[in-house]
């Protein structure tokens, strides 16, 4: 005979209520590690998109994500040549602020040249850039329908294809123009600035790019090809598993230890809520299980029902607030991804957190006297 | 002479020592035998719930020997290290406020202790519904005990009691919520369970109106059994 569930069937008004409300709480947490999941993920995207083997950036930096890079657009014929590259292609990264009407969008912009490495991995519907100038490919999470024009800098785009989820660390839309676009926003100065750069006898050099993308012949090594990149000494190489480690720690790391800390205090607060609530159970039926001790209940009886309880407000509180966290997930401004592996990892986190905080009531429990059921 | 089902020898229980010392019961000798109805009567404060307490195993005595059912369960100390089975193997309570399991129904609240006992299920749910048809309350087996009336939920709360055929029965006011003809009820139904089952029965009261259908009864005041 189940008591645990008789108990809560008894009460199960009161129970569900309870279960609700810790719900929202694990809930909290389920998203949080969502969030961290979708942190890593967008970091990620942009720079998985054009499926390189390898970044050429410029000489001495950590580019173009974790530091600035400039170099020479040209160095893409040098990369090219190199024994085992297939191909390469360069690209430019520049986060732009635009204004859509009464809002507000960030963009990432990217350059690159159609035909080589760099541009975005599919396009949902419209059409890729066929144009030299002004036409856009734009992620649908900007919310910029397909032939609507957005003005940047000194150009106006027309967005002619759509991409889904492609974003950048910070969760802003990407937009792929061409390079030649993206080297006029990125290097180019307008106007008063450029008339300035002038006067003072500075050359503007417009024909410069973030980054070269190689991709590597089956067979070759990407880290040897690395190293002859860098024979060059202006240019550095990093392969695409450095650069993908180097975006992590550089950008994302300090996020997912500030997630990391509001995860470990929400469970601690679960875990002292798990703990208060069984608490308020167990002295709600001192009666009970003083009369459990007399007529012969073992300790394993009564503490059976006391953790199979905390483990039912446990799991059915995570069950609800997996599902509720599932059911908005796409409603939050960031990108929230739950996993198998993240939910199986947490519910057994979550069933721990249940036993040792009905170790309270356990406690109460056993302090209950046999002799409280006699009398009035 | 036939062994006595309960024998306490030289019982006693204080609290405390020093000028701090309470003897809530001072040494006592005590036979009660099987088929028999017992009061233990006195004002309160005299130690009738202390000789219940202790005769159930729920308080320690300070000194003495208790023979239950035939074993020397306490001699200067417990001899039985699981008290609770003790309890479950040879006692039967019935409480003055039934004491049912609110969140279990009735059949469960019987059969919870038939369980805790080792029974199988189609034997527990047989002895269940035969003790229920016995005391006439077979027609509320799936009620709730808050759906019980005073005198049903005393009724099912004995059921419990009996329900591991115990040879002692320990009874702390168990007319006290219950009119005049429903005591009498009870009263016969106790009456009816230490004959058939050759059980001994242990009544606290201060109800006049079941005195005369005791046994025998044992007077306590001060701790002391004056008669």
């Amino acid at each position: 005979m189940n008591l645990a569930l008789r108990d809560i069937r008894h009460h199960g008004g009161r129970f569900l209520l309870t279960c609700l409300g810790l719900a929202l709480l694990l809930g909290v947490v389920m998203s949080m590690v969502g969030i961290y999941r979708g942190l890593v993920d967008d970091a990620l995207i942009l720079v998985r998109a054009p499926a390189a083997d390898l970044w050429v950036v410029e000489g001495g930096t950590r580019g173009p994500f974790a530091e600035s890079s400039r170099i020479p657009k040209d160095s893409r014929a040098a990369v090219a040549r190199l024994a085992g590259v297939a191909e390469a292609g360069v690209v430019t990264y520049q986060t732009v602020q635009i204004h859509v009407g009464t809002r507000t969008l960030r963009l990432m912009v990217v350059g690159f040249e159609p035909g080589r490495p760099g541009g975005p991995v599919a396009v949902a519907d419209g059409h890729s850039l066929t144009r030299s100038h002004f036409e856009m490919v734009l992620d649908r999470r900007a919310g910029i329908g397909l032939g609507e024009r957005l003005r940047i800098g000194a150009d106006t785009f027309t967005v002619v294809g759509h991409t889904v989820g492609e974003v950048d660390s910070a969760g802003n839309p990407v937009a792929y123009v061409t390079l030649k676009d993206a080297q006029r926003l990125q290097f180019e100065l307008d106007g008063a600035a450029a008339r300035n750069q002038a006067v003072r006898g500075e050359a503007a050099n417009a024909n410069q790019v973030n980054a070269v993308l190689a991709r590597v012949l089956p067979g070759h090594d990407a880290v040897a090809v690395a190293r002859a990149a860098e024979r060059w000494k202006h240019l550095s190489a990093l392969t695409q598993g450095q650069q993908e480690e180097l975006l992590l720690s550089a950008v994302v790391d300090k996020a997912r230890k500030q997630i990391g800390m509001f995860t470990t205090i929400l469970l601690l607060v679960s875990a002292v809520i798990i703990a208060l609530i069984i608490h308020t159970m167990t002295m709600d039926k001192t009666r009970e299980i003083a009369t459990l001790k007399l007529i012969g209940a073992p300790d394993r009886t009564i503490l059976g029902m006391i953790v199979q309880q905390a483990l039912a407000l446990g799991g059915i509180s995570f069950a609800v607030g997996a599902g509720l966290i599932l059911a908005v997930a796409d409603h939050f401004p960031r990108r929230v991804i739950i996993v198998a592996t993240d939910v199986a990892a947490l519910s057994a986190v979550v069933a721990v957190v249940c036993i040792v905080a009905s170790v309270l009531g356990v406690r109460t429990a056993l302090k209950i006297d046999a002799a409280r059921a006699l009398g009035g | 002479m036939e062994t006595p089902i309960i024998e306490l020898r030289g019982v006693a229980k204080h609290y405390g020592e020093g000028p701090t010392r309470v003897d809530a019961l001072k040494p006592l000798d005590l036979d009660i035998h099987a088929g028999s109805l017992i009061g233990l009567l006195g004002p309160s404060g005299s130690g009738k719930s202390t000789v219940l307490n202790l005769i159930g195993g729920i308080v320690d005595p300070s000194a003495g020997r208790v023979r239950l059912d035939g074993d020397v369960v306490f001699d200067g100390r417990w001899l039985r290290r699981d008290l609770r089975r003790m309890r479950l193997e040879k006692i039967g309570f019935i409480f003055q406020f039934h004491n049912l399991i609110p969140f279990l129904s009735v059949t469960d609240n019987i059969a919870l202790v038939l369980n805790l006992a080792g029974w199988s299920r189609p034997e527990a749910e047989r002895r269940t519904l035969d003790l229920l048809e016995y005391l006439q309350v077979a027609d509320r087996a799936q009620a709730m005990p808050s759906q019980l009336s005073g005198g049903q939920a005393q009724r099912v709360a004995i059921a419990r009691a009996l329900a591991n055929r115990p040879r002692i029965i320990l009874a702390d006011e168990p007319t006290a919520a219950l009119d005049g003809e429903r005591a009498g009820i009870v009263m016969d139904l106790l009456r009816k369970v230490a004959v058939e089952q050759a059980a001994a029965v242990v009544v606290v009261t201060h109800d006049e109106k079941i005195m005369n259908r005791l046994d025998a009864t044992h007077v306590l005041r001060d701790g002391v059994l004056v008669a």
